[in-house]
């Protein structure tokens, strides 16, 4: 039995290899599409014929694409990030504190909003039907319907503008202290945990309550058990694989969907530093910061299912 | 004082619009200490709901709203719950029916069944599995010593059953509650575990109540019986008074369901030479993956053969996983064979019902066995009975109008619901729409797989006498699949014995039950529990 979840756990990685190298190429094949000429963009509008020509012979262009992909590829498996277009600076070295900043940003929100999660979705599920349920419930669904910009705003005008107890923007760089670093990430962790949490909520809620319906738990009742006992050691274990999986998808938001919320808190993030890649047309940085959204996405996801898989009973022994 | 008195409960169901319906309807009875008292009735009779409150429980949606249950002097409506909470699994305790469902999947056997000394803090854990090990070893499960290191999948149904009893007793009540606890399980399997339940409940000298809808399964436990019916009590006494001198009109009924009914031969089948109509050579199937040997992963019929004859029946007996439903998909082309040959009207059929013609789909028709499933619930009556006729006879608008009624009438459903949802019928109801599906393609062969397992007895009954009516006025052929062998020797002229994929035995209909000569079907038919209390007891142990 334990060869077979080995065996299905390997698996579940090969199948993320595999799409991990499919959407390397989407990728690349996304930025080679993108119109203009780089050599062109590069050297401006008064380059000569012949100073292009050579820039592109020196970016290795006039190879065919497929051989570009394999080096970028085989490259970037060895961790040679490349060179940015626009300042020739390593990529490695622009990437690495941007995304520290925004791991930093997700782990702080992770460490709130997750717990917060669990503890509302699991007690509006026990008390199904209750004043505080339809409360939760409602609020979330409100929640959910607000779009980010708009909390993020009006957070602004609120803790910023009339109350004056937050700066407006961002700048992690510059934290002397620890009440520093706490009112530097507040508005943008209290936003981002609006965004998550409320999909966390619903679904662990949903599971928590598909769990309660099943006869063990009414047999666990007619046992004795009080009722915390019935929800964490007879619901909540069978009801894990759900959970886990929506948690993926809504942290997964936290590496590739902050663009919004780093650019209106001016929060010097991996995400903001693509956007300013389009913008300058920095191809290389933009591929980087694509295959590390899809990495971290992968990897949530991959780990959910691993979870799914090892708390499935009828794979133990 | 009795260990229970219950005294005028009355319980309430909400609906889902929101109407409130008396389910319980003043019921009072008492059960003596060290006495098991049964609750019998069909479904919807009540029984359920009136064990549930004997531990204070009742299911969402549903209230007490009046009367008292007493546990040794103390009321569980007035009580709070905490008290309610005390009370569960050390004062009283509860068998379920499926005990496949009450177990947690995620968490080891033994861990479950002490979890009431863990909740209550009776006693140490290690005396508690101890205590749990002594439970198995009397309840004769196999390896006592190590079974509870398993996971709820790991064992077998009748297996759960028993650990479920273990589970019940660890606390140590004065009172068990058994909900239809051998229901679920095969002839073969409920003897060994009846037999485990009584001596048990014997050595420890427990009050029990004992829910069942089976008049012999509770005549070889029970010491009282009440019969209920609609909510209500419709008459109580002690078990030998019911069986043998019952007065309300109800119980009787119930009892006559449960008279062998001889199959009388058909009409003129006598004189005219047999014809098979379906003919079933060397079949071999089964699931997964097709191995080099040309045999399936996992083989459900080995080498199967057997006949049925124009006008008459043929009934497949055998226990869960002997193959008879695999059979019955393998004849409708539901799943096609690995090797071996189906014919119908002498005329070989192909192997996937997706390469028969119309017509040959068309004169063998499956009913299936859950009412439940097999009916689209967004669809009305008419419209699940008027597709085949549109789709076999090309009827439309007003000619499949009046073919429907005339199908209704058929299956004695009333014209007027034709306009229901399947969720508005009851189950004898459904599986009737269910039938005259069937019927509206004009069949040579029915295939009825355990179509009357999920019904009561008396509902069972009805729809046995429906389907010979139909016989003798439509020269219908059925193949009958069933574990419940009172009902095959009911409507079937020759049973055909299957234990493992095989076919171990074919008998004829008057040979039954005493003429089977396979140790296998001997078994079987040995172990269908008579309406005699002494029954259990008088069956030799190596049956069980």
């Amino acid at each position: 039995m334990t060869g077979q979840i080995t065996l299905l756990v390997l698996g579940r990685l090969g199948v993320a290899l595999i799409t991990l190298v499919i959407v390397s190429f989407v990728v690349f094949g996304a930025t080679e599409m993108l119109p203009g000429d780089v050599a062109q963009i590069l050297l401006g509008q008064a380059a000569t014929p012949e100073a292009v020509a050579g820039l592109r012979e020196a970016m290795h262009l006039n190879e065919p694409a497929l051989l570009r992909y394999a080096h970028w590829l085989f490259g970037l498996a060895q961790g040679h990030l490349g060179t940015s277009y626009a300042n020739h600076m390593p990529i490695a070295g622009l990437i690495g504190g941007r995304l520290m900043n925004t791991l930093q940003l997700a782990a702080v929100t992770t460490v709130i909003a997750v717990p917060t999660a669990l503890f509302l979705g699991i007690t509006a599920a026990m008390y199904q039907g209750t004043l505080y349920d339809r409360v939760v419930t409602t609020t979330i669904v409100a929640v959910i319907s607000v779009p980010e910009f708009m909390i993020a705003t009006m957070a602004v005008l609120v803790f910023a503008v009339w109350l004056k107890w937050l700066p407006a923007l961002s700048f992690a760089n510059d934290v002397a202290s620890f009440g520093e670093l706490l009112r530097i990430f507040a508005m943008p962790v209290i936003t981002l945990c609006c965004v998550i949490s409320a999909q966390m909520i619903r679904m662990t809620r949903a599971a928590v309550i598909d769990a309660l319906k099943m006869p063990y738990v009414e047999m666990a009742l007619l046992k004795g058990a009080s009722r915390s006992r019935i929800v964490l050691h007879h619901a909540l274990p069978n009801a894990i694989g759900p959970i886990v999986n929506a948690m993926a998808l809504s942290l997964s938001y936290l590496l590739g969907g902050v663009i919004i919320v780093e650019t209106i808190f001016n929060y010097p993030g991996i995400a903001k530093l693509m956007v300013d890649a389009v913008a300058t047309r920095d191809l290389p940085l933009i591929q980087t910061c694509a295959m590390i959204f899809c990495f971290g996405y992968l990897t949530l996801i991959t780990a959910a299912d691993i979870i799914a898989i090892l708390s499935n009973p009828r794979l133990r022994r | 004082m009795p260990l229970v008195d219950v005294r005028d409960l009355k319980v309430e169901a909400r609906t889902d619009a929101g109407r409130r319906i008396e389910i319980i309807r003043g019921v009072s009875f008492t059960v003596a200490e060290g006495e098991i008292t049964a609750l019998i009735g069909e479904s919807g009779s009540g029984k359920t709901t009136i064990a549930l409150t004997l531990m204070g429980h009742a299911r969402s949606g549903c209230t007490i709203t009046g009367g008292t249950v007493e546990l040794a002097g103390r009321d569980l409506v007035a009580m709070p719950e905490s008290g309610r909470q005390q009370l569960r699994g050390t004062e009283v305790a509860y068998i379920p029916q499926s005990a496949a469902a009450a177990f947690n999947p995620a968490q080891r056997l033994i861990d479950q069944v002490v979890e009431v000394a863990r909740i209550h803090r009776l006693m140490p854990m290690a005396a508690a599995r101890a205590k749990a090990v002594e439970l198995f070893r009397a309840l004769a499960l196999p390896e006592p010593e190590t079974i509870g290191n398993r996971y709820p999948h790991q064992v077998s149904g009748g297996q759960l059953q028993r650990l479920a009893a273990a589970m019940a007793l660890i606390g140590g009540p004065r009172l068990v509650i058994f909900d239809e606890p051998t229901t679920a399980l095969d002839v073969t399997t409920q003897i060994e575990v009846l037999r485990a339940f009584k001596t048990v409940m014997k050595q420890g000298s427990m009050g029990g109540v004992y829910v069942s809808h089976d008049l012999a399964v509770v005549a070889q436990i029970a010491d009282r019986i009440v019969v209920l019916k609609g909510g209500e009590v419709q008459e109580e006494g002690p078990t030998e008074a019911i069986l043998h001198c019952a007065r309300h009109p109800y119980t009787r009924e119930l009892l006559a369901a449960f008279e062998p009914l001889r199959s009388d031969a058909p009409a003129g089948a006598a004189n005219r030479p047999p014809r098979p109509v379906v003919e079933v050579k060397d079949l071999v199937a089964g699931y997964g993956p097709l191995g080099k040997d040309g045999l399936p992963f996992s083989v459900a019929l080995r080498k199967v053969s057997c006949r049925l004859e124009r006008g008459r029946n043929l009934g497949v007996v055998g226990e869960s996983g002997s193959g008879k439903s695999t059979l019955a998909r393998v004849i409708a082309g539901l799943l096609p064979p690995a090797s071996g040959r189906v014919q119908l009207d002498g005329r070989e059929l192909a192997a996937s019902a997706r390469g028969r013609s119309k017509d040959e789909l068309r004169r063998m028709q499956i009913v299936f066995q859950l009412a439940d499933t097999a009916l689209n619930p967004a669809r009305s009556v008419a419209d699940i009975v008027g597709r085949p006729l549109t789709f076999y006879h090309g009827r439309k608008g007003r000619a499949r109008e009046a073919r429907v009624d005339e199908l209704l009438d058929m299956v004695r459903l009333p014209r007027a619901l034709r306009h229901r949802l399947p969720g508005e019928l009851s189950g004898g109801q459904k599986q009737r729409v269910n039938l005259a599906r069937a019927l509206a393609a004009e069949p040579a062969v029915v295939l009825c797989d355990e179509i009357t397992s999920a019904l009561d007895s008396v509902v069972a009954a009805a729809v046995i006498e429906l389907l010979k009516e139909l016989q003798r006025e439509l020269d219908l052929s059925y193949i009958f699949i069933s574990h419940d062998l009172s009902t095959v020797q009911a409507i079937c002229d020759e049973v055909m014995v299957m234990y493992k994929g095989e076919v171990v035995e074919n008998l004829t209909a008057d040979q039954l039950p005493d003429g089977a000569r396979h140790a296998y079907s001997k078994l079987l038919f040995a172990s269908v529990p008579k309406l005699d209390t002494g029954w259990l007891d008088s069956v030799p142990a190596t049956v069980a």
